[in-house]
């Protein structure tokens, strides 16, 4: 099943300045592997060493955070958009 | 405190929404705001909280104006370059608004310094460029107990949270700590549209209007984010976490921190 996946601009350059991608998966971590594949380097920036999502980085589908569902095993449904989205500091100095 | 008949001309159009009226206007003129950082999100934030007449306005920057912070740092001109930026601000200021008292604070925001400049404060405007100072001002304003208007922005999007801390969810309960340098890009090396600080600053200055006058809806527990190329306002809902190190049930974070991280040397946008 493929879901919508909002790139937040910092990892934009990764995909080819796509701001949204159709990608396969039933779960958040199925869809987080198959980004990898498709766009080399996204997945360590996503997430730390032992899998887990990195702490400044949520990722939310409709609106609502993984962290308050099954994490990484979240289900999605056909239809569901899946945002990433990051901190933010500033932008220039 | 009454309204003089130059105060009631200059906020008529305050005056005639009934969730602001004389008695709205009269709070706010006796309000005190703190905005950190007279930079992007600074700019637009103090020159409208001053022109809506808020009473006292508190800016806290070290730095002085460079030629490359005019591109959105509106509060600032040509002739201001190599001015402190509190300076500059002040001149604008009195010049929009004789009624607001503006005070001065030309220093870095640090944990030691913190507590004892925001104290007599109503609310906290977070116009800052860097993480470091992002979580600083969270902290502080969740362990003082002082509302909160969170803003942030990078290239073409911002970010936007309201924190009333004991009741809403705090920047730690979205984001738990600042990334590593470099993970996520900041400062010059990303660049920003200036204009994106215009409208995240102008939301930041709308929320702590109506955080002073308690009306409407606050952007508590939502992160709005705005997507100025796709020119996207989408909200994502936030919760307070139990494990909050720092709002949580059992905080780990009972001091102030000043995180030792190279960012950018320049605080305000
Ligand atoms: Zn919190």
């Amino acid at each position: 099943m493929a879901v919508t996946v909002r790139i937040p601009t910092p990892l934009r350059k990764l995909t080819g300045n796509q701001s949204e991608i159709r990608e396969e998966g039933g779960t958040i971590r199925e869809v987080l592997k198959n980004l990898e594949v498709h766009y080399p380097g996204i997945g360590e920036r996503l997430t730390d060493e032992s899998g887990e999502l990195r702490r400044f980085i949520n990722i939310y589908v409709n609106e609502e955070d993984i962290r308050f569902q099954d994490g990484l095993d979240t289900k999605i449904k056909l239809g569901d958009e899946v945002s990433i989205i990051p901190a933010i500091a500033g932008g220039a100095e | 405190m009454e309204l003089s008949e130059d105060q009631i001309e200059r906020y008529s159009r305050h005056i005639l929404l009934p969730e602001v009226g004389g008695k709205g206007q009269k709070r706010l003129l006796s309000s005190r705001i703190l905005i950190i950082g007279a930079g992007g999100l600074g700019s637009p934030a103090a020159l409208y909280l001053a022109a809506a007449g808020v009473g006292t306005i508190g800016i806290v920057d070290m730095d002085v104006v460079d030629l490359s912070n005019l591109q959105r740092q509106i509060i600032h001109t040509t002739e201001d370059l190599d001015r402190p930026k509190v300076e500059s601000a002040r001149e604008k200021i009195a010049g929009l608004n004789p009624d607001v008292t503006v005070t001065t604070y030309p220093f870095a925001l640090t944990a030691a310094n913190a507590r004892e400049i925001v104290a007599g404060y109503d609310v906290i405007l977070d116009g800052t460029d860097n993480f470091p100072a992002k979580f600083l001002i969270n902290d502080l304003a969740v362990m003082t107990r002082k509302p909160l208007v969170h803003g942030g922005i990078l290239r073409f999007v911002g970010q936007v949270l309201t924190v009333l801390p004991g009741e809403s969810a705090c920047y730690r309960c979205l984001f738990r700590e600042p990334p590593p340098a470099g993970a996520v890009p900041t400062c010059s090396e990303a660049g920003v549209l200036g204009v994106i600080a215009g409208v995240i600053g102008t939301i930041q200055a709308t929320e702590a209007i109506k955080i002073l006058l308690e009306k409407g809806h606050l952007l508590t527990n939502r992160l709005m984010t705005y997507d100025a190329l796709t020119t996207t306002f989408r909200p994502v809902s936030v919760r307070r976490s139990p494990k909050c190190p720092v709002c949580g049930d059992h905080p780990t974070i009972t001091e102030l921190i000043d995180y030792e991280q190279p960012v950018c040397t320049t605080p305000g946008i």
